[in-house]
Formats: C-alpha cells, sequence, structure tokens
C-alpha cells in the first residue's frame, strides 16, 4: 500500500517539476510551483515528519505563492 | 545547442550522484537506517550528558522534558543554530525592507472587495490567528512550533491585506516587537550562563513528559521565535504591496 | 523511490537554472532544486516501519522512531529558504521597474 503511493506521489512529483521549470507562462509556473510544494508535503507525511509538513503547508505552498502572485501583481500594470 | 549542452551535464551530474551513493558501503539504503548507531539515538533517549536506558511518557527527570523530539534539538540541544537562522531571516527581511524603503503606496488590487469577503475573512482572522498561537505554545507536545505558528500568525495578517484595499498594518509596532523578541531570546541565552554556566541552557525544571507545563524553557523560547517570525514575515508582505509614489 | 525521484527533482532545478533566461523562472527552478533537496534528506533519515518522532500515552523511547535530527535541520532550510526567495523576488521587483522586462537577454536595450 505505502509502496504504491510511494510510487504514484514520486512519479507526479517528476511530471509537477518538468512541468514548473519547463511551461512558458510565468503564472502557470507558479500554479505548477505551488502543486509540486503541496504533494512534496504528501511524500514527508508518508516517510513520518509531521514537523516538516506542516511546515512546509504553511510556508511553501501559501506564503511562497503569494509572494511570487504579488510579484507578478504589481508589475503586470506597466505592460498595459 | 545550449540545451543539449546543459542536458548532458544535468545527467552527468544524476548519473554521478546515484552511482556514487551506491558505491559507497556507509551510506544505508533507502529504510534501512540505524538510528542506534547515530548521534540522534543520544537525542531520543535524552541522554547526552546523563544515562537514560529509555524515557517513559508520563515520567519526569529527563534532560529535556519535550515529548517531541524535533522539538527538543530545535529549541534546545541546538538553540544556537536556531539563533543563527532567526538572524538570516531578519537580515533577509531587512534587505527587502531596504530594497522597498522608497516606496509609501500601497498597491491597488484590482478587484473591488465585496460583503461576503469582507464579513468572512474578519471571521477566519480570528479562527487563523488562534490556530497559530495554538500551534506555536504546544510545539513540544504535537507537530508544529514557532516557524509554523509565526507563519500562520503572518498569512492571517495577508487575509487583511486582501479583504481591505487601503489597510496598512502599524510597521513601527512590528519592528519593534521583532526587536524585542530577538533581544529576549538573547536574555535567555545570557540568563542560562549566569544560571548554569553554559549559553542558552535549559536552567528551568523539566517537568513531566507530556504536560503542558514541561520542558524548561523549549515554550517559552518557541513563542518567541513564533512571534519574531510572525512579524518578519508579515512585514515583508507589506513591503511587497507597496509600490514607489509617481 | 522518492529518493530517486528527489534527485530527478534536483536535475531539474538545475537543467532549469542552466537553460532559463527569465528571473522569475530562475526562482522558481531554485526552489524546484530546495524542494527535491529536503527530500532527500528526509530520506536519508527513514526507517521502514519506525513511528514518527512524537512520544505518545504509555510509549517509552526504546520503540523504533525515525531520524529526528534530519527533520530539525530540513525546517531550519524550509524557513531559511522563504527568506532568500523574498529577497530574489525584491531584486526581480526593482529590476523590473527599471528595465521594464524580467528577460535577461532584452535587459539594457532600447
Amino acid at each position: 500500500m505505502i509502496n504504491i503511493l510511494s510510487i504514484v506521489i514520486s512519479v507526479l512529483l517528476v511530471i509537477l517539476a518538468f512541468l514548473a521549470v519547463s511551461s512558458k507562462t510565468l503564472s502557470k509556473s507558479i500554479v505548477y510551483l505551488s502543486a509540486l510544494s503541496m504533494l512534496s508535503v504528501l511524500g514527508f507525511v508518508v516517510m513520518k515528519a509531521p514537523d516538516v509538513a506542516v511546515t512546509e503547508a504553511v510556508i511553501g505552498s501559501g506564503l511562497v505563492t503569494a509572494l511570487f502572485v504579488f510579484t507578478l501583481l504589481s508589475s503586470r500594470k506597466v505592460v498595459k | 545547442m545550449k540545451k543539449v549542452l546543459s542536458l548532458l551535464v544535468v545527467l552527468a551530474l544524476g548519473f554521478g550522484i546515484i552511482n556514487s551513493l551506491n558505491q559507497n558501503s556507509s551510506f544505508p539504503k533507502f529504510g534501512e537506517a540505524d538510528v542506534s548507531d547515530r548521534v540522534s539515538d543520544r537525542y531520543i533517549n535524552k541522554n547526552v550528558t546523563e544515562e537514560n536506558e529509555e524515557v517513559i511518557f508520563g515520567e519526569d527527570g529527563y534532560e529535556t522534558g519535550s515529548s517531541n523530539f524535533v522539538t527538543s534539538i530545535v529549541a534546545n540541544y541546538r538553540s544556537f543554530d536556531t539563533l543563527g537562522e532567526v538572524t538570516v531571516l531578519f537580515i533577509s527581511a531587512f534587505g527587502v525592507a531596504l530594497l522597498f524603503s522608497k516606496d509609501s503606496k500601497r498597491v491597488s488590487l484590482n478587484f473591488k472587495p465585496n460583503f461576503m469577503l469582507r464579513v468572512g475573512s474578519r471571521a477566519l482572522f480570528g479562527l487563523i490567528i488562534m490556530t497559530g498561537i495554538y500551534i506555536s505554545v504546544h510545539g513540544h507536545l504535537t507537530p508544529g512550533g514557532g516557524f509554523p505558528g509565526g507563519t500562520m500568525i503572518a498569512s492571517s495578517i495577508l487575509l487583511l491585506y486582501l479583504s481591505n484595499d487601503s489597510f496598512r498594518t502599524k510597521i513601527k509596532g512590528f519592528k519593534l516587537l521583532e526587536g524585542f523578541m530577538g533581544s529576549l531570546y538573547v536574555l535567555i541565552g545570557v540568563a542560562g550562563i549566569y544560571v548554569t554556566g553554559y549559553f542558552l541552557e535549559n536552567f528551568l525544571d523539566t517537568g513531566v513528559v507530556g504536560d503542558l507545563f514541561s520542558a524548561g524553557i523549549i515554550p517559552i523560547v518557541y513563542v518567541i521565535i513564533g512571534l519574531k517570525v510572525g512579524s518578519e514575515i508579515a512585514s515583508i508582505i507589506d513591503n511587497f504591496l507597496t509600490e514607489e509614489v509617481s | 523511490m522518492i529518493q530517486y525521484a528527489s534527485i530527478i527533482l534536483i536535475m531539474l532545478g538545475l537543467y532549469g537554472l542552466l537553460t532559463n533566461r527569465n528571473v522569475i523562472k530562475i526562482i522558481i527552478s531554485l526552489n524546484v532544486f530546495e524542494i527535491g533537496l529536503n527530500l532527500f534528506i528526509i530520506s536519508v533519515g527513514y526507517v521502514d516501519g519506525g513511528l514518527a518522532p512524537i512520544l505518545t500515552g504509555n510509549s517509552t523511547s526504546v520503540l523504533s522512531f525515525v531520524d529526528p535530527l534530519p527533520h530539525a535541520l530540513v525546517l531550519t532550510s524550509i524557513v531559511i529558504g522563504v527568506g532568500t526567495t523574498a529577497l530574489g523576488l525584491a531584486f526581480a521587483k526593482k529590476i523590473y521597474a527599471k528595465y521594464g522586462t524580467y528577460e535577461i537577454d532584452e535587459m539594457g536595450v532600447e
């Protein structure tokens, strides 16, 4: 059971990392990075690290995404 | 051409890492690590300076009374590392504030917050800030601790920024809280020198493993870390939401 | 299995750092690199059938726990990661205010 779960998590991690690094638009890339961070939380839980999982869930997929979005928010206005 | 070259470099690196780890006999295979062979065994049995065979939940008289081993490493055995880490975070927040020092007008959101968003975020603000404080206070019993708790406090303030178009925190107050908490952390370390002779030594009674009031200075240090991290990240968020007055 | 995936994540992050010419994409690649590194450090301390490193009711430390030292190190690394990411994004914002673009090749060209 745990083995199948870890294989699924590993495959999805690699796919999401490839999409985050190689997608053309910045906003898509940021969303893929957030999903990758959320999936790594699942990986931490499988490896019995609840402290790291809580921290990564709050910081990695919540706050860092917000900072990226704020950066895009302030830059888009000059283009218009 | 450049992509092919960098792909070759990356593949060589990955092959090198996997090959050298497979050749190394002292590196354990995945899932076969031997904890009793490592220094962590002493952290788990709480016997770095004294001799314990085993630690039982609900007993007293151990080196650190924290039932969460990760917390006992972060806030007690390796507390000096954590002091350095908090300093790194302070320097990065200071750098962000320095880069945006001329900006003073708030970035306007391109939507108008409606009634539901305003009321709902104000109700959620209380819940999220209470969860953050709960996680910081119970860092020695449950997973979590000062770092995620402080970040939750900062994200509740982020919610206020999103719900109100003209909301700005009082930056002076956050700077004051942050500096006060940082110096309090160092003062606790210096108090350790006076009482026991070592910097950041746990000089209070460690109590019963599993009680709320246990583990000596660990909950105090973790609450201090939570407030400091929360105020630092809140000031980073405020700096990101400002722009230059044109 | 997760160990191999984390090494592939490190490789993908390095590939992104080498090939991308956009400031934001470079910071995203750095974050991917960091997630891979954190997963790898945690996987070094994993024990098959081990418990999460928290003492709960009526349990003793004789039971087999997962190694808690990598968890403490990764906890530090994540929080420092958000600091460096925030500083990098602040620089990116300043670069945009000066040149009006995120692409490195277009900077300084009128």
